[in-house]
């Protein structure tokens, strides 16, 4: 048997089917798909694209292997605790199938090697745990035009999308800003490590994320476009939600390549009171910088006047309608007492998303004015 | 008018079931008053709206049919 009747004998049975043929077989073979994270989600999916015969995967994960991902991580055993999780993988599929090629990135994607790593290939699969991870691959699929086959799971219910895909009215359907503009405060959403999750459910989740892969590769069937699966494993209902664009999306999302890599997505998922205020140490820090604008929200015949430092004077009632500059990219707002600083730059933060850092003097002007005796 | 609400994720743990009923409910702007209010732990925590599997942007009126959802976003991999 040459090696070509050996692949076809391999892949037999999905060639069978009519709509899929040789021409499906084919289009999977030159296909480049990205999973990000070898997770439980990444576990599933790779599996069955490896199987499928995807021509080339590409793995990225800096995790190692833990004794308590093995209940849903199925790829791995009792031998590779603490070894990286996608080198084993990409082991584990090569000996699986070893036609197809497989790259196996033991690193952390960050905005520093996320284009350049995403680029390369056609699709991109998010596996990952953390809302951070999930909103910086978003913005880059974005910013790169790849579709991306998102998936997440928390303890027995998971949610299947597919974003970004390029339609033949030449519009791009929705990314996952779209659906979540923002990123949620960090003690808002527990991930699976607080509230745990039932090992098949990221085996479903993860599988459904490959079967979406497939039918955007080959063109076959519906895919998830504009739409969001939502399933529950403890009482197996499927909910499917239509998902519409938001005006304001574009404003959320970094302009270009540079600001993409300039862009804090742990700060941003960090947001918390306390992280969003500083104290008069880290304020005095700040305030010399470039680029830093300096607001007093209070009323304009509001006292003490502040004669210490340059600033501009925008009262609470006004800052959704006066935003400050667009040239200056850290924004400092300070009140009496550090309350109403503390309103204004949750409002901001809304309005901007991730293109600026907003900071609130806590105690405001009059402990700073304490601490800061001139 | 009782509007049926069916929840996701961590927003079952809050009400302790997975569909809730609200009575006289004219919108979904008054509806997230009402939530906050029945639900204190609600107030701030981000979630999705759909009126009948479609997922609104804005103060959108519940008819009577209407099925409301409410979704969190899920980070777990």
């Amino acid at each position: 048997m040459n090696s070509n009747s050996q692949l076809y004998e391999r892949y037999s049975r999905q060639i069978a089917l009519k709509e899929f043929g040789e021409a499906g077989q084919q289009k999977l073979l030159q296909a480049k798909v990205l999973m990000i994270g070898a997770g439980g989600l990444g576990c599933a999916a790779l599996q069955y694209l490896a199987a499928a015969g995807v021509g080339n995967l590409g793995i990225i994960d800096d995790d190692t292997v833990s004794v308590h991902n093995l209940h849903r991580q199925v790829l791995y055993g009792m031998d590779d605790i603490g070894l990286p999780k996608a080198a084993i993988a990409a082991a584990a599929l090569q000996q699986m199938n070893p036609g197809i090629v497989i790259t196996a990135y033991n690193q952390r994607m960050t905005v520093a090697n996320a284009l350049e790593i995403i680029k390369a290939y056609d699709i991109v699969i998010d596996g990952t745990d953390n809302f951070a991870s999930r909103y910086m691959i978003n913005d880059a699929c974005v910013l790169l035009n790849k579709p991306l086959v998102y998936g997440a799971v928390s303890k027995f219910e998971g949610q299947v999308a597919v974003f970004n895909v390029l339609l033949n009215n030449n519009v791009t359907s929705v990314n996952y800003r779209d659906m979540f503009p923002q990123p949620p405060a960090a003690n808002e959403i527990a991930n699976c490590a607080e509230t745990g999750v039932l090992g098949i459910l990221p085996g479903i989740i993860g599988t459904m994320q490959a079967g979406e892969t497939i039918k955007l590769l080959t063109g076959i069937g519906t895919p998830l476009i504009n739409s969001l699966l939502t399933y529950n494993a403890l009482n197996n209902q499927v909910y499917e939600l239509k998902l519409t664009a938001r005006n304001n999306t574009k404003e959320l999302l970094p302009k270009n390549a540079a600001a993409f890599r300039e862009t804090d997505y742990n700060w941003l998922c960090g947001i918390t009171e306390n992280i969003l205020e500083i104290d008069s140490k880290k304020f005095n820090e700040l305030r010399v910088k470039k680029g830093v604008v300096i607001i007093d929200v209070r009323e304009l015949d509001e006292t003490p006047v502040v004669h210490e430092f340059d600033h501009i004077r925008i009262p609470l009632s006004n800052i959704e309608k006066k935003l400050p500059s667009k040239e200056n990219d850290t924004i400092i707002l300070f009140c009496q007492s550090g309350k109403r600083s503390l309103q204004a730059a949750k409002l901001l933060i809304d309005k901007t998303g991730n293109t600026k850092k907003i900071f609130s003097l806590a105690g405001g002007i009059l402990k700073w004015k304490q601490e800061n005796q001139f | 008018m009782e509007s049926k609400i069916i929840l996701f994720g961590q927003l079952t743990d809050i009400t302790g079931n997975d569909t809730i009923a609200v009575n006289n409910i004219s919108d979904t702007d008054s509806l997230v008053t009402e939530l906050n209010k029945l639900y204190p732990a609600m107030i701030g925590v981000k979630y999705i709206i759909a009126i009948d599997k479609k997922v609104i942007q804005e103060n959108t009126v519940i008819q009577e049919t209407s099925t409301i959802a409410l979704l969190p976003p899920f980070s777990g991999g």
